[in-house]
């Protein structure tokens, strides 16, 4: 049970934050083009939802679910203000989406947002943001950090 | 527990059969007296509801039906203009039927070429070696799952989130598959299935496994 990486990426595709837990197989792109192309998928598996879906979703406007392979899963989260919170794991977790809540609400609007000075469409630089993170994750029940 | 449809792409990413076994009806009809409260816009796929979400009549809800006449498009079926007959005054008190937008064939052929390339870019994504495609995709309205078989053909359905035996239902649609279409020799590969008996089993099959769980 582990958690391969976690991504935010804001309303027009700008990547504010990533973190890389484990990686066996190294990318096949460059870390930008990997992040763009990521962005690209949510996006498009966003407005297929959005045709595809045979009834109207219930709070109309929140997009949050996830997707399998047969090696990982991804999980992606987007909150009204169109911030999109995107982790892999692998694939025996469950639903992930109130940790995804969680991470945003306890870590993102506390340590990333609440500094008036802080750009929000610029990447986040704040170290306490990711020893915050780093240690709501390694508390979930689902990580494990696999000796490689 | 429904199956909602059953879609069946090529190597390519065209597809090939289509089926929709329900469709929850998510229709309302209202009376309204004039002004609308609702605002409306022509759009691509007919007039739908931009502000003013009211008793079930939801944004991005479609007239369907204005009246009792049937809605095409943005016009009516004796070929007056939606938008102009909401307009007019004299019209009121007027029957408004809305709906979510039904997709069109050729949405459903652009739909599953998408699906195509994002089963190949979760391949690209993995942070795993040899990873497949994307074979369950879920969010909280509907659920989708895929099974690509070894010769590249993705038998794809979707159904509630809360649906069991979809894995066992596209088993048993790539053995129809190979049965109906593949053994018939009138069939060319990857061309859209036209076989009356593939039909009657897919949908003998999805009923099985909506009322039952699994299928014979």
């Amino acid at each position: 049970m582990t958690i391969y990486s976690f991504h935010i990426f804001d309303r027009t595709g700008r990547s504010l934050f990533q973190k890389e837990w484990l990686r066996p197989k190294p990318s096949t792109m460059d870390k930008e083009q990997e992040k763009k192309l990521l962005f690209g998928m949510v996006h498009s598996i966003k407005s297929f939802v959005d045709k595809m879906s045979p009834v109207d979703g219930k709070d109309g406007f929140k997009f949050a679910g996830s997707y399998t392979t047969s090696k990982y899963k991804l999980h992606f989260y987007e909150t009204p203000t169109g911030l999109q919170l995107i982790m892999m794991t692998d694939t025996i977790v469950g639903l992930v989406t109130d940790t995804l809540k969680k991470i945003y609400a306890s870590v993102y609007v506390k340590y990333g947002v609440r500094n008036p000075l802080v750009d929000l469409t610029s990447p986040i630089e704040s170290n306490l943001f990711a020893t915050k993170l780093d240690e709501l994750v390694t508390n979930l029940p689902f990580y494990l950090p696999l000796a490689t | 527990m429904t199956i909602y449809s059953v879609y069946v792409v090529n190597k390519a990413g065209g597809l090939i059969f289509q089926y929709d076994h329900s469709r929850p009806s998510q229709e309302n009809e209202k009376t309204f007296s004039y002004p609308l409260e609702l605002k409306l816009e022509p759009q691509s796929d007919g007039v739908s509801v931009v502000f003013g979400q009211r008793d079930g009549i939801k944004i991005g809800h479609v007239v369907l039906s204005v009246n009792g006449k049937q809605a095409h498009g943005k016009k009516l079926e004796d070929g007056a203009d939606i938008m102009q007959v909401i307009s007019e005054e004299e019209n009121y008190p007027i029957s408004i039927k809305f709906g979510r937008p039904v997709l069109t064939s050729n949405q459903k052929i652009m739909m599953a070429s998408m699906f195509h390339s994002l089963y190949a870019i979760s391949v690209q994504l993995s942070p795993e070696h040899k990873s497949s495609g994307i074979h369950k995709l879920e969010v909280d309205t509907f659920s989708l799952q895929c099974y690509q078989t070894q010769t590249g053909v993705k038998f794809i359905v979707i159904s509630d989130p809360r649906q069991i035996g979809v894995d066992l239902l596209l088993h048993k649609l790539y053995a129809i598959y190979s049965d109906f279409a593949l053994k018939n020799p009138f069939y060319s590969l990857e061309m859209p299935i036209r076989a009356k008996l593939f039909d009657v089993n897919v949908k003998s099959s999805v009923e099985q496994i909506e009322k039952t769980g699994t299928v014979v």
